[in-house]
């Protein structure tokens, strides 16, 4: 891990009407970071992403993704992100191969790459069997571990996954996690939102978002020290509950 | 570009394994076009009349022989008396009778007019309407030919000539509207849905994270429903000429250039409707609902429009659809040109060009 800041955001904010759903946030994330974002639903971290993402404009403040500005320069960033919503995001009714094919090309991939990164997903994640099924058609643990490797289909400098995990059983959630600390040793940044406070003790530091504001920001482990708690998830319920 | 083209080949794969899109991309039009080529058709064949001739002359004889000698009608009876007039009604079969009054020949040459009465069985009204008009048009006939033989027109008559369509044939009228409907159905309930669907599996996130532009995200939707329709407009061109001999008199590069038009109008209505939905159940209630009815309703196609009391005379003027099909018809059916359609044109590339502007705003307030 070095000390080149990837992520920079001073006095972040956005409102909706008389309504702040981020409001003012600072926070820096280094090349090569696991990042835990975490926060209670409605805490304000999916918009808070949005904006890093550049689909949604600051109202106030300003942040730097991969050294662009997030306002004015937001085409560039997404040339440098990599991104999984929480929804899941692949297309049902195409082919895993198809849906590799597909993305790589959108990211501006050649044919030549496309098919060598294929080959290196399918020995990777063992897909030979279903390379030319719908994905429609596969697990959600599956479906999950596709969705992450074409989210780094382009080496992006910084991935953003939007609770990445939700939804499947605790042995996939530990794969998932292999595959996520595997992208950060080879320096991709990790920008992770969770629910699962056992999730949030593997970042290296993590921020509590409550009503907008982030009210915690340092390791799990300098956390817990703080708080004088054992585990994450007490830490997260003295912060939520005021 | 190649980024470009990717994305219009997993669209057509979206497309082709979804067999319900696919039905209504390419069974909808075939079906509907038999549909209402041949079943829903406003057209009559040996309808069964009466004739009561109180003057039994050369005249009237012409005038049956005529009459029996078309398609459109069969004599079934003669009747003697006015009384029987009810009672062949009341048995159901005899839709109209044929009323000569006494020396019906003979007023014609020496007073200059003789009367026939047309009773129709007004039941069902539109077959009555179509019976007495067709009447009137063989009536009508006779007396041109009979007119030719002599030096003085016996008669002065309106001339209630039947232009464009002399057979009054119900496909001709009904493929323009039927083309009309489905182009509209496949461009603008088609991409609505298509856009929508992307919204509600997440997916539409993650072409906006990508560095492809929301714009090409919209025209990669978009073009692949261009072709369809134009091969859909194609196959339905093809079909009227050899199934039905529905002429197209006027230039057939002048029809495709307004189709495509109109098919650009329906994609424009299409992504502003997927700008306000955010399911696809939503998308497709409300192309449907407000989109599919009022174009069927009010654009002239089955209802004509000189008989809508006037607020709905007013309204089906922003129905694209009805300049539309006012286009077709005349390009179709009387063969004219540019020179003639221009006014109409405008208007539709007027709606493009606003719906566009619209669909484009909102899209960008979305993306906020």
């Amino acid at each position: 891990m070095t000390n080149e800041l990837v992520i920079q955001a001073e006095n972040l904010t956005k409102t909706f009407g008389s309504f702040t759903a981020v409001d003012a946030i600072s926070f820096s994330v280094r090349k090569g970071e696991i990042f835990g974002f975490l926060g209670a639903n409605g805490a304000g971290k999916t918009t808070a992403m949005k904006m890093l993402i550049g689909i949604s404009t600051p109202s106030a403040g300003k942040a730097t993704v991969a050294g662009f500005d997030v306002s004015s320069e937001a085409e560039k960033i997404k040339k440098n992100i990599g991104y999984m919503s929480q929804k899941f995001a692949l297309y049902d009714d195409l082919t895993v191969k198809q849906n590799i094919t597909f993305f790589g090309g959108i990211y501006g991939l050649s044919r030549a790459q496309i098919k060598l990164k294929t080959a290196e997903l399918v020995e990777e994640l063992d897909l030979k069997e279903v390379v030319n099924q719908l994905v429609g058609a596969l697990p959600l643990g599956w479906k999950q571990k596709i969705s992450f490797s074409v989210s780094l289909l382009h080496n992006p400098k910084i991935v953003f996954l939007d609770e990445p995990t939700g939804g499947v059983d605790p042995i996939t959630r530990r794969q998932f996690w292999e595959m996520i600390y595997k992208a950060a040793n080879n320096g991709t940044t990790v920008f992770v939102t969770t629910h699962y406070m056992d999730e949030a003790e593997y970042c290296d530091r993590v921020s509590i978002m409550v009503n907008g504001k982030i009210e915690a920001l340092d390791s799990p482990k300098n956390l817990k020290t703080q708080f004088g708690v054992e585990n994450m998830n007490d830490v997260f319920l003295k912060l939520a509950r005021g | 570009m190649k980024r470009f083209i990717g994305f219009i080949k997993k669209e057509f794969y979206h497309i082709f394994r979804d067999k319900r899109s696919l039905f209504i991309l390419f069974g909808m039009p075939i079906a509907q076009i038999l549909l209402f080529g041949f079943a829903i058709t406003n057209e009559i064949n040996n309808v069964d009349i009466a004739v009561l001739d109180h003057s039994k002359d050369v005249t009237t004889q012409e005038i049956i022989n005529k009459i029996s000698a078309s398609k459109y009608f069969t004599i079934e009876t003669f009747i003697e008396r006015e009384a029987d007039i009810e009672a062949v009604f009341k048995k159901g079969k005899i839709k109209a009778v044929l009323n000569f009054e006494k020396d019906f020949g003979q007023h014609l040459i020496t007073d200059g007019f003789a009367t026939v009465q047309i009773i129709t069985d007004a039941t069902d009204p539109n077959t009555a309407n179509t019976i007495s008009n067709y009447t009137n048009a063989i009536l009508q006939n006779y007396q041109q030919e009979m007119n030719k033989n002599v030096k003085l027109a016996y008669q002065i008559v309106p001339q209630t000539r039947m232009v464009y369509n002399p057979e009054l044939k119900g496909v001709f009228m009904f493929v323009p509207g039927v083309m009309t409907i489905i182009l509209m159905l496949v461009s603008a309930m088609m991409t609505s849905i298509s856009i929508s669907r992307e919204k509600e599996l997440g997916t539409m996130e993650i072409l906006l994270v990508s560095p492809l532009k929301p714009l090409q995200v919209i025209i990669g939707k978009v073009v692949p429903y261009i072709f369809l329709s134009i091969i859909n407009a194609t196959v339905i061109v093809v079909m009227s000429i050899f199934i039905f001999r529905v002429p197209v008199n006027g230039s057939l590069f002048l029809l495709a250039l307004e189709s495509i038009l109109f098919i650009i109008t329906s994609l424009s209505l299409g992504i502003l409707i997927s700008t306000a939905s955010a399911t696809q159940q939503t998308a497709m209630m409300i192309s449907l609902m407000g989109l599919m009815l009022p174009t069927i309703l009010l654009s002239g196609f089955i209802f004509p429009i000189t008989s809508m009391p006037l607020p709905l005379q007013v309204i089906s003027n922003i129905i694209p659809a009805k300049w539309f099909i006012i286009i077709l018809k005349g390009i179709m059916l009387k063969g004219v040109g540019i020179s003639f359609l221009w006014k109409e044109t405008l208007v539709l590339l007027g709606m493009t060009l606003f719906l566009i502007g619209l669909s484009a705003k909102k899209y960008k307030i979305r993306l906020e």
